[in-house]
């Protein structure tokens, strides 16, 4: 246990280490998904399957497909797809390869025969249950709100209001009209004097 | 293990200037918090902590997206993703 525990901490350490140094998001973005995993990988040896499981689905799965989401709505155009193609180059994901490589042989060792002695003992998804819904009762009620609150929220923040669209709709035709303008007033002179 | 993942997303909170990096050394830092409480709870055998690491992970979901939908009025507003940006207050 203490060996297997100790790899996975290691490489939860270094990938997070190697997360807050890299200047391109998605790059940190991939060492914080091996940091997740292995953190995983500890619960699991800890003796806590079903944690374990929630952690790969709810944080390597649903949070970084929202991190992901959010990056891609920010840079549209020619610069993603010159990023795009930068991504795509090996030094970018080499590194968060070979520590996840590392973390699959390390969980097939202790799911083997072999490993399988050394865990430590489980607390299972029954026990897990029936103290969510017996004295943590008010506890999910609370957290059921508080996930209500943050729907509406993000529902609200995210929603551009009517008012601002109708500024935004103003500036552009703003910048229209004096280009427009400034056309007509320099078919004279400008024009002619950079054509000769 | 856990004082260390919480003291570098600390770490990051503090050095990093990106709004993304920031929302990141979050969930680094919450994710700190339920270690320990996982821990806790299979020192003693009890179905405790993992009880409170489900609270947690429910919280950073909602931190998340509230986060991000910050992040994007954010961007909209300053065309800038630097946390210094927003630091003036107007009135």
């Amino acid at each position: 246990m203490l060996i297997t525990f100790y790899v996975a901490a290691a490489i939860a350490i270094v990938s997070t280490v190697l997360m807050i140094t890299r200047f391109n998001a998605v790059h940190a973005l991939l060492y914080l998904v091996v940091s997740l995993l292995s953190v995983a990988t500890v619960f699991f040896i800890l003796g806590a399957p079903f944690v374990a499981a929630l952690e790969v689905i709810i944080y390597a799965g649903a949070i970084m497909v929202l991190f992901i989401f959010v990056m891609m709505m920010l840079n549209i155009g020619d610069r993603a797809t010159r990023m795009e193609r930068a991504w795509l180059s090996p030094d970018a994901w080499v590194g968060p390869a070979i520590l996840a490589v590392l973390l699959v042989i390390e969980f097939g060792y202790t799911l083997g025969s072999a490993g399988r002695a050394e865990l430590a003992h489980e607390t299972g998804p029954k026990d897990v249950a029936l103290t969510l819904f017996g004295p943590y009762l008010l506890g999910v009620e609370l957290v059921s709100m508080l996930l209500l609150a943050g729907i509406v929220g993000a529902y609200r923040l995210g929603s551009i209001r009517p008012e601002e669209r109708e500024s935004l709709d103003a500036i552009e035709s703003d910048k229209q009209r004096a280009v427009i303008g400034g056309n007509l007033v320099r078919t004279g002179t400008g024009r002619t004097a950079g054509a000769a | 293990m856990a004082a260390i993942l919480f003291g570098l997303g600390l770490a990051a909170l503090l050095v990093r200037r990106n709004a993304i990096f920031t929302l990141m050394s979050i969930e680094v830092m919450l994710n700190a918090a339920g270690l320990a409480f996982v821990a806790a709870g299979a020192r003693w055998g009890h179905a405790d902590g993992q009880v409170m690491f489900l609270f947690i992970l429910a919280m950073a979901a909602a931190e998340v997206s509230v986060g991000l939908a910050l992040l994007l009025r954010l961007h909209h507003l300053f065309k800038s993703l630097d946390i210094d940006a927003a630091s003036t207050m107007r009135g």
